[in-house]
């Protein structure tokens, strides 16, 4: 039983560039996946193909269970779509705008009034509902683009990067937003550049570069992929580092790593706080004083580097949406 | 956006019927060149009007595409045509209050018609069709080009030869032999010939078609034809644009 969005070798090719080179994708219902990867990586690419705007040049996709390629429309009963941009009208009210589109969606004009309220009211654009969108704020119109994905409270959501570009205070918003809509059952994709975003909100990750999926799994076990936990430590003198080596090789599980000139020694460990604990105890007793140590954790960006050989922030801002927009 | 649309064929009107319409002499007009002349350029501005809505329609559709409010449609179960046809019968109404306007100054400067009133608002129905038509290509540049400036240039440039090798502003007497041969075959001088008909602007002294094209001898029926045959092809390729809207 495929999940609530499923896709088979998905490839789109844009000219020369092999946007999606081969993508697989299973979610299980209710919950979320996280597309992680740098800009130009082909994740949105691959939302556009789920959501019925890209015809992919070859594989298969299902959303809800429907064929995306054979029953497109009926898809589009299915989804909520949030892009990279506020896709609202200006010249319209919040208020208008969640409106239309509760009409486009084929709802009453009296129910598509009364929901439009509710969202207004959920995501804290009461206040300003009767003005304009154009005189909204970056975060209020990511809101209200949110809001407009969410009028027929579809069971599958899509969401495009969606917090890029906004305060921190502004997506810690969002981040509670899309907590609450998981817990109640909504199936969820999600792209995202922030290691962190991803961590957070999504229950798998599939990191993703240059249109293939280079590795998958909750963040735990890509954290654990990237090697686990690491004992770090510096040393205050420099003639201790050969003495603190030996000491972390025997408590260790695996080769000591000296960095000469900072005086800091590295080795992969099991057993987290006890065996640091013993490190300690252990250089201690061989009279090494320390000016740092510490248990570390690798965080998805070291995933990242590992797996990329490349820093997911450092990109080129542009190259996703044009590459989208070829 | 409706103030602009208005601004720039009122400055048409004023410049052509005080600029030139005391040198551009008429042959054979009576009562007067610069009065004959005024008579005659009118239908020629106001269809020049009603095609330049199309850089507006263009403009629109690439703002849309350009800000994701196009990707947001697209994925909501609607027609596919819909967005397109809401926009572009829009446009159309603007492009009728512009017309409208346009009228009423001409009016003012002394522009008279001399048929009944149905052939009169006939010749206006026929010019907004033809507004109608051009949206339909404005459309598919807006859909086509990236940026909403773009559209504009694009939906423009092209509108000046178009709109001035044609009957619109001079009789076509004056212009070599291949010129003659393409604004008369040109869609846009069917129209401008249909509604100078239709408001009876035609000069005695002008004959219809200098080299004996078809839609000059026929202008009202050309004019229909022309303008249906623009909006199913563009409307076609608009669309099809549009579902795969990249």
């Amino acid at each position: 039983m495929p999940g609530a969005i499923y896709a088979e070798g998905l490839v789109k090719t844009f000219g020369e560039v092999r946007a999606l080179d081969g993508v697989d994708l299973d979610v299980p219902e209710g919950t979320v996946l996280g597309l992680l990867g740098p800009n130009g990586a082909g994740k949105t690419t691959a939302v556009r193909c789920l959501t019925t705007l890209l015809t992919p040049d070859s594989g298969r996709a299902f959303v809800a269970g429907i064929d995306v390629l054979k029953h497109p429309n009926e898809v589009r009963r299915s989804i909520g779509l949030s892009g990279q941009f506020a896709a609202v009208d200006e010249y319209l009210t919040g208020r208008e705008n969640l409106q239309m589109v509760g009409q486009l969606y084929q709802m009453k004009a009296k129910e598509a009034k009364v929901r439009a309220g509710e969202l207004l009211d959920r995501f804290n654009l009461a206040d300003a509902a009767d003005r304009p969108s154009k005189t909204y704020s970056g975060g209020m119109r990511r809101r209200l683009d949110l809001a407009a994905a969410l009028v027929v409270s579809p069971p599958v959501m899509f969401m495009d990067e969606p917090t890029t570009g906004l305060d921190p205070r502004n997506r810690q918003q969002l981040w509670e937003v899309i907590e609450e809509l998981v817990s109640g059952g909504t199936t969820l994709l999600l792209t995202t550049q922030y290691l962190e975003e991803a961590d957070h909100l999504a229950h798998d990750i599939c990191v993703v570069d240059h249109g293939r999926v280079i590795a998958r799994g909750t963040a735990d076990q890509l954290k654990a992929r990237t090697g686990g936990e690491r004992v770090e430590v510096v040393v205050h003198e420099r003639e201790h580092i050969a003495t603190a080596s030996e000491v972390l090789r025997g408590l260790g599980k695996g080769e000591v790593t000296v960095a000469e000139h900072t005086r800091k020694l590295t080795v992969p460990v099991t057993g987290g706080a006890k065996l640091l604990a013993e490190v300690i105890r252990e250089l201690d007793t061989r009279g090494i004083e320390i000016d740092d140590i510490g248990l570390r954790r690798p965080t998805l960006d070291d995933v990242f580097i590992s797996l990329t050989g490349h820093v997911a922030a450092l990109e080129d801002e542009d190259e996703g949406t044009k590459e989208a927009g070829k | 956006m409706i103030l602009f649309g208005v601004i720039q064929p009122v400055m048409f009107v004023v410049l052509f019927t005080y600029v030139f319409g005391g040198s551009i002499n008429i042959p054979g007009a009576p009562g007067g060149s610069a009065s004959a002349y005024k008579e005659f350029l009118m239908a020629g501005i106001f269809a020049q009007t009603v095609t330049f809505a199309t850089a507006g329609a263009g403009a629109g559709i690439a703002d849309d595409m350009h800000k994701g409010l196009i990707d947001r449609f697209r994925s909501l179960p609607m027609a596919r045509g819909a967005v397109l046809t809401g926009r572009t019968l829009a446009d159309l109404v603007q492009t009728a209050v512009t017309l409208a306007v346009l009228a009423l100054v001409a009016l003012i400067v002394g522009w008279r018609t001399h048929e009944n009133l149905g052939k009169v608002l006939a010749g206006f129905g026929l010019l907004l069709l033809l507004g109608y038509a051009f949206t339909w290509i404005g459309a598919l540049i807006g859909l086509s080009v990236r940026t909403p400036e773009a559209a504009t240039s694009g939906g423009l440039i092209w509108l000046f030869p178009l709109t001035f090798i044609s009957n619109a502003f001079v009789p076509v007497n004056g212009m070599p032999r291949f010129l003659q041969y393409i604004a008369e075959w040109n869609p846009f001088s069917a129209t401008v010939a249909a509604a100078r008909e239709l408001f009876g602007n035609t000069i005695e002294g002008v004959p219809k078609s200098v080299t004996g094209a078809w839609p000059m001898e026929h202008p009202v029926l050309a004019s229909l034809i022309w303008s249906v045959i623009i909006i199913v092809a563009f409307r076609t390729l608009a669309v099809r644009k549009y579902r795969s809207a990249t």
